[in-house]
């Protein structure tokens, strides 16, 4: 049950986009058309799901102040989490290459699909912030970090493909040409955001 | 006259922000008091000066092939050195921890890496160095624009002193929520290019 309300509360609470903007460089540039968000929102979730629990259990094993303590009793005074940032973007830009090559290996369509979007990721807030909450949450275990990859991850998704379809709507109404394109883009995120923020009130 | 276009360029013309669209993610989250912004502001403005500087001096030995790579890592140790700066100063200056998150998240603002992929890369240190820091202050002025709006209309103060509040204002509680950052970019991007109109998409 608990896990069932941490996922609805990064879905639609806590979503990644509208509560705390994160990865909101790609969702601005690659939501002109459903089929590239689509993609987009498919390769972020795989890559949350797999570096969250890797960069959970290296926060757990070596970050966390007295983590190194299965070493033996000298280490346990070793804080080591300013390395945090430089270790958790190590692994996310491992992650993303050793994803994009076994992609491009045994799923070749998929691999033409996402096209630029993989290496990308690797510099996309929304991983690494995912990551960075996960740190300051400091969830109980490897199950509920899972879990809030796979919440925030869809909740991702959900909004970009939400915001390409209303663009591809966009594209053909009578907005002031100072606004047009991205102007208006910015307003209407803030629109759904608004939205959005009726999930906030639920407690879970 | 080309170094005066490098700095004045990312300012207005050519700000990160409402021009290039990089950098969103944190603009938007930070925004809430002036403070805030203010702090990340010099974050993100002497992060992206001292990377792009090294990436700079680094340019003729980096293989094309790992350069990403190399960049994450130059450009984590910068937010390091800032991030530690920040704690050092937390028992006389406390930050949000929320804006701690932020910090880390300079590692992937959009600003940094792209100065140094379009920039620094291709250029020498000096104007590389006054590239970067140009960037920042780009990137910053629209920080504190919007926090200056936010905060004034969101809290009636400024810096956590009281302006309007004291006027009999009635703080207007939306102006605090995320959405309502966005809305403002969204409006300075319209003020922009009502004035720039070479700006404009067709």
């Amino acid at each position: 049950m608990e896990y069932l309300s941490l996922f609805v509360k990064s879905i639609f609470v806590d979503n990644m986009i509208f509560a705390y903007f994160l990865g909101m460089c790609s969702y601005l540039a690659v939501s002109k058309n459903v089929k590239t968000a689509n993609g987009l929102g498919i390769a972020v979730i795989c890559v949350l799901l797999i570096t969250l629990p890797v960069n959970y259990w290296l926060n757990k094993f070596v970050l966390q102040p007295g983590a190194l303590s299965w070493l033996g009793p000298r280490f346990e005074n070793v804080d080591l989490s300013f390395l945090s940032f430089i270790l958790f973007i190590a692994v996310i830009a491992a992650i993303v290459q050793v994803v994009e090559m076994v992609v491009e290996k045994f799923l070749p369509s998929l691999y033409s699909s996402l096209g630029i979007f993989l290496p990308l990721i690797a510099v996309n807030c929304a991983i690494l912030g995912g990551s960075l909450f996960m740190q300051q949450r400091e969830f109980a275990n490897a199950g509920e970090a899972v879990v809030y990859a796979l919440g925030s991850g869809v909740g991702w998704y959900l909004a970009i493909v939400a915001l390409a379809a209303i663009r591809e709507k966009l594209a053909y109404s009578n907005v002031p040409a100072a606004l047009k394109g991205i102007g208006i883009t910015f307003i209407t995120v803030g629109l759904m955001g608004i939205a959005f923020m009726a999930f906030m009130g639920i407690s879970l | 006259m080309k170094l005066k276009e490098t700095i004045l360029n990312p300012i207005f013309k050519g700000n990160p922000i409402t021009v290039l669209i990089l950098g969103i993610c944190s603009s938007l989250a930070v925004t809430v008091e002036m403070k805030g912004a203010l702090v990340m502001a010099l974050s993100v403005t002497i992060v992206t000066g001292l990377s792009s500087l090294i990436c700079s001096l680094l340019r003729k030995t980096i293989p094309n092939r790992v350069r990403i790579i190399i960049q994450l890592v130059v450009v984590a140790l910068m937010v390091i050195l800032v991030d530690q700066f920040l704690k050092s100063f937390e028992a006389t200056y406390p930050i949000d921890k929320q804006l701690s998150v932020y910090i880390g998240l300079i590692i992937t603002n959009c600003i940094v890496m792209g100065r140094i992929e379009a920039f620094a890369l291709g250029n020498k240190p000096i104007p590389s160095l006054l590239d970067g820091l140009a960037n920042g202050v780009g990137y910053g002025l629209i920080l504190i624009i919007v926090a200056f709006f936010r905060e004034l209309l969101g809290s009636g103060t400024l810096f956590g002193i009281p302006v309007l509040s004291k006027l009999g204002y009635v703080n207007n509680g939306l102006m605090i929520l995320p959405p309502m950052a966005l809305i403002l970019i969204g409006c300075i991007i319209w003020v922009q290019r009502s004035i720039q109109k070479d700006l404009q998409e067709k």
